[in-house]
Order: C-alpha cells, then structure tokens, then sequence
C-alpha cells in the first residue's frame, strides 16, 4: 500500500553525537518541570551545558489576531489564558489599557476591589511559584503546604466571581460585582495567618542544605544583563534594580498604600526566592490597607462600581432594566461593540511575573487594529539562552523554577 | 502546509457603520510640555532627522526614517538613559499604505519615562537589527519576521519563534486566513501514501471515548471475545463466561454467577 518514493525519511536536523564530543540533550517540550511547554535544546560538554536554545511556541493561539477579530468587551475572557496562574491581573492590564485609550476614570470603590483581586492573585502567583519550584527541586512538603494556602485564595476568588483559574472578574471601566459579605473575613482570616505560613516555608528551605546548594550562587543574572534582556518584576529585582511600576508608575490606588520593594543584588536563584517570599508578605500589607479603604468607601457610601461613560460602559443592571435609552445603549455595546478614538497607548502594569504591557492601536474601530501583548515571560524564556550556558544539567530545574515562567504568557 | 496565496483583508468588520460618524481622536500635546521629553527630543533631532513628534497619553512619540533606528536606538540607550527596550512589533499597513509601521518602545528607569520610536518600511524591506544593542530584540525580531514576515538584517538566528519552523504565511497579517484549512490533515496523508488512502483511513475519530461494542478490529471486547476481524452483526450467541478452569484449582472453590450471593445489609 505505501508507495515507496513518496516517502521522504524526515529526521529532525540534529546530530546526537559529534566530534568535537558535544552532546545535544533535548529537554522537553514534555519535561514536567519546564512549566510547560518549553523544548530546551541543550549543548552539552560532558554534564555543562555549553550553548542553549529555548524552543517556545506549543502553545501559541494567536491571542493578538483573535484580538484583531473581536470587540473589546469580547477579548477580556481571552487574556485569562495568558497568565492564568493569576488571571485577573491580566484582565486588569488590557482594562485598564483600554480605559487610558478612551480616558475613563474608574470609580474609587472599584478601584479598592480591582487592587484587592490583584493583590490575592499576585499572592495565588506567588504561592503557586514557591510550591512548584520547590517541588521541582525535592520539596515536596512545601508543595503541599503551598498549595493548601493557595487553596484558600481560590476560594475568596471563586466566592467573588465564581471562577477559580479563569477570573474575569474586571470590566473595562470598573468590576462588575461588589465583594461578598463573607469576603473581608475570609480575606483576613487568610491574611492573619499567612505570616505563620511563610515562616513556615522559610523554616523549611532558609537552612536546607540541599535547597542552599540549589539556589545560591546558581543561574545568577548580572543588571547588565537583566536590563537588556527586557526583564522585569522579581527577575529585575533580584538583579539590583528597584523597580517596581506600582511604585514608579502607580496606577489605581498604589500611591496611596504603603508597602516596600524588596530587591537584592545578588542575581542568582537564591536572591529571586528571596524577593518572592518578601513580595509575598508586602502584598498582604497592601491587602490589609485596602480592607480599611474598603469599610472606608462603604462608609462614605461610595456605591459606583463602573465608571459613567455611556458612549463606552453600559449603564447599571437597573437602568438597564427600567430606562428605555439605558437598554438601547446597552445593547448598541454587546452587539457592536464600544468604538473607543482614534490613537494609541501602551500601557505597562506589574503583574506577578512582571511588567504586563498591553499596546493598542485603535482606528476608531469596534475592534483593535492592533494589539500586542508584552507579557514578561516571553523574555523570561528568551534569557536562559544566555544564562543557562555554564551551568550543569540539574541547574536547568532549578533555573526554569526560579525565572516563574507561564507558556500561555510566552507563546500567547 | 500548503502556500496560501494572499486575497483581501480577511479581518472582522464593522457591520455597522454610521456614514456622518466622526470617530474622536485621542489628544496628542506638544514636545514642549513635558521637560524631560523636549530634552531627549532635542538630543534626538541634533543627529536624525524626526519626521514627526508628539506626546499621547504620558508618552513621547517619535518617528524617524527607517535607515536611522539603530543609531537612534543606540543614543536612547547610551546619552540619554533609556536602558530597556520593553517591545517591539511591528502593524500591517499593506492595504492602506503599502507597508508596515514598526514600533520600538522604550523605558528609562531613571527619568521614569516610556517613549516609542516608530518608522515606516515599504513592503519587502527589511529593518536593521537592535539585537547588539538590546538582547531581547533577538526574540522579538523573530516574533516581528514570524508574523510579519519582516525581516531584520544582521539578526543572528531569523528562525521563526511561534510558529512551526515549516509554516506557510504569516499570521498577523491583515490578509491571513481566519479559518484553517480543513483538509490540512490529509496533506502529509497524501504524499506519503497517496490519495487512495483517504477512504482507507477514513474520517479522524474526534470521541476518544466512543467504543463500539461491534468493533472487533479496536476493541478487546472483554468477556465477549471473537477472533479479531470477526464480523458481527448484533445478533451473537450470548457467551457465558467461565472465571476459572474446568478442572478447577487447590484449595479454591469454583465461582458459580448463578450461587452467588449479592449482600445488601450494609450492616452486616
């Protein structure tokens, strides 16, 4: 039945076995500790690797042609799937892109919601980090811990929105949902006991000998070399640079809280564990504050969730249902789509992994004429090119752990 | 894959367009508002030609002549302080203008500023390479020829990134096809084994979960076996099944379905 010349043999262009006595190790894509699906194409001098190659695109949608092809209310689902360890800070990047094209100002009651969801899923990122780095390394009771904490997160989440990975739970021009009554307790109940928590995971590796001999002094990233390689968030931080775009830029409400930047100096996998575990007690400080702030506005009965701008944000549930003009322009918006003007904006956000941009250029459409995502990973994935080079075959795990690298953010 | 052989602008349109609509535009200010911008924008004009220059939303557009971007890039970098390029693509004008505008967008940590350098190639051109000077343009430029098709000279790996290695087409552009080929699947199926093969394969089976109870080719049909191939036509003899030998085994005494037994006190 085969037909014998049609068949062309297809090897992939790869020599297993040179002359020169280089090995080339084929590291994923179905590694369970690449994150993902990530193929590293390793060069291999004995046990050193000698030249990497990251090979990324097996999970690429092509989220920025679906962008093009969708209204702007349509996409905000879509950008869950990005970096769907924590959802909503994506949700909130693309909102909050949009609400600077069209200058919308949010109402402050959402804005206190919208940086509460935040800061839980920078904490979901962060826990979810700790645990599956931990576990790659050999941890696995910090896994298990980890993820009982995290357990709890998903919970208020889910409470709120109903989703656990997957939130969609901000709208451009504010959130759709006030906070559940048993919200605030869950929240500190959680928060209360998070810093018992972390000591916990501290005493658990602080002082490990085989976790010290993992991380310190291991996949270290000069400035240099983190600068030029477009990294951001904790890579960036933990490579000397303080920069935080909460604090630099603020956006929202993060001018108004207190919190500290944790960075060091020292680059390697050890100080981003460190940076990880500081950033972890700082969010839930800026939790705590943003509690107050809530019973603040409750106070003050600042009811708006959504910002007022009929031409763009449909108008409240009731006006919906009561107010003739109110249910035309809604419909107007589900169906055709808000048609916000014409120009462009990049906006940057911190988001768990990084700096999350989103770069929209409108034509007064009722679809983007372009959108491109800058998601931090892509870059996170692009410099084990560089730093992998030099280190040893069990280096690769801990590297990749460390970089907190996501593949629906690097291929998109 | 096939070559796909470009047609029209296949994106989603507007079904709804107001003729007298006039679409608002978002406010761009002057250079000379902002200090820090009037300055780099200064230091810019001294060596490059600007083409145009404004402010739009907090950050400084500028667009240069396509030959200059290294040279301006690598200004922004060494005088005046913008270390990081955050990204860089590139946006389809075929239709409208013939060719790409392609953006660079900047940080300076130290001045707190984002600008965005912009150029415009014509169709085919290609764009000198900022891989020397920012190492994350490698992986972008590579994104940028991946779905433009835009290549940038003195790039060390211009391999596509995102796509398989032997992709046809390039999917950002405006004229790339929204919907897949649904036939791709029989293409590598026809060059190795022919066209004829089609029918024998038959469709894909997309319900991993579907068994059919008359299949004997893919199916062990536990308790019911026949020799594989068998034709069965659903009219079968019922087969009682035996759970152990005739003879029997020591010690153990053999298994009658009709003696059996079925407890239901949940108690007991």
């Amino acid at each position: 039945m085969q037909i014998k010349n049609r068949l062309t043999p297809f090897f992939e262009n790869i020599t297993f076995d040179r002359e020169d006595n280089e090995m080339i190790l084929n590291f994923g894509p179905q590694h369970p500790s690449a994150h993902g699906q990530l193929r590293l194409m390793l060069h291999l001098q004995q046990e050193m690797i000698v030249k990497a190659h990251p090979d990324i695109g097996y999970l690429h949608r092509g989220m920025e042609k679906m962008a093009e092809n969708m209204i702007y209310n349509e996409f905000m689902p879509t950008t869950d799937r990005m970096d769907y360890i924590a959802s909503s800070s994506n949700n909130y990047g693309f909102a909050l892109a949009v609400e600077k094209l069209i200058g919308l100002e949010v109402p402050r009651r959402a804005k206190v919601i919208r940086m509460m969801l935040l800061e839980i899923n920078r904490l979901m990122s962060h826990i979810f980090w700790l645990a599956t780095t931990a576990l790659d390394i050999g941890a696995m009771t910090v896994f298990l811990f980890a993820f009982r904490e995290r357990e709890y997160l998903m919970d208020i989440i889910e409470g709120y929105c109903g989703a656990r990975l997957t939130h969609a739970a901000i709208r451009i021009g504010g959130v759709p949902l006030d906070i559940q009554d048993s919200f605030i307790a869950q929240l500190k109940s959680f928060l209360d006991k998070l810093p018992a928590n972390i000591k916990d995971y501290e005493d658990l590796l602080d002082t490990n000998r085989i976790w010290l001999m993992r991380m310190e002094e291991v996949g270290a990233i000069s400035k240099e070399m983190a600068l030029s390689w477009g990294c951001t968030g904790p890579m960036l931080r933990a490579s000397g640079v303080a920069w935080d775009i909460r604090k630099e830029e603020p956006y929202e409400l993060y001018d108004e809280v207190e919190f500290k930047v944790p960075y060091s100096d020292k680059g390697d996998n050890f100080a981003r564990y460190k940076v990880f575990m500081q950033e972890m007690r700082e969010s839930a400080k800026i939790l705590y504050q943003t509690i107050d702030m809530y019973k603040e506005c409750v106070k003050n009965n600042q009811t708006e969730l959504m910002a007022h701008a009929p031409k763009y944000v449909s108008a409240p549930k009731i006006d919906i249902m009561t107010q003739n003009y109110s249910l035309m322009q809604h419909f107007v918006l589900v169906t055709q789509g808000m048609r916000p003007p014409v120009g462009e904006v990049y906006v940057a956000t911190e988001s768990p992994k990084g700096e999350l941009g989103f770069y929209i250029n409108s034509q007064g459409g009722p679809y983007p004429y372009r959108l491109k995502v800058r998601a931090p990973s892509f870059w996170h994935a692009g410099v084990l090119t560089d730093l992998l080079p030099g280190h040893y075959i069990p280096d690769v795990v801990s590297i990749i752990g460390t970089t907190n690298i996501v593949f629906g953010e690097v291929d998109r | 894959m096939r070559a796909y052989k470009p047609k029209d602008n296949v994106q989603a349109k507007a079904y709804y367009t107001d003729r007298f609509y006039v679409s608002p535009q978002v406010p761009k200010s002057h250079v000379e508002s902002d200090e820090v911008f009037a300055r780099d924008l200064e230091a810019i004009k001294a060596k490059f030609d600007v083409l145009d220059a404004y402010i739009q939303v907090g950050q400084m557009v500028v667009f240069i002549n396509p030959s200059d971007n290294y040279k301006v890039l690598e200004l922004l970098r060494d005088e005046l302080e913008y270390t990081q390029l955050s990204e860089m693509s590139a946006i389809d004008w075929l239709a409208d203008r013939g060719g790409f505008e392609i953006f660079y967008q900047m940080l300076s940590m130290n001045k707190r500023k984002r600008l965005r350098i912009k150029m415009f190639i014509n169709k085919g051109e290609a764009v000198n390479s900022v891989e020397k000077l920012f190492r994350s343009a490698d992986w972008s430029e590579r994104e940028m020829f991946d779905m433009f098709g835009i290549e940038a000279n003195g790039h060390p790996f211009m391999k596509r990134i995102l796509m398989p290695y032997d992709w046809q087409g390039h999917p950002l552009l405006k004229t790339y096809p929204l919907q897949g080929d649904e036939f791709a699947a029989w293409y590598e199926v026809d060059k190795i084994y022919g066209k004829e093969a089609r029918d024998i394969i038959g469709p894909e089976l997309r319900d991993s979960a579907k068994v059919d109870r008359y299949d004997s080719e893919r199916f062990a049909r536990l308790g019911h076996e026949v020799p594989k191939g068998t034709k069965i036509t659903g009219n079968e003899p019922k087969v009682v099944q035996n759970y152990q030998e005739e003879g029997g085994v020591f010690m153990v005494k053999k298994f009658d379905k009709k003696d059996s037994v079925v407890i239901d006190d949940p108690q007991r």
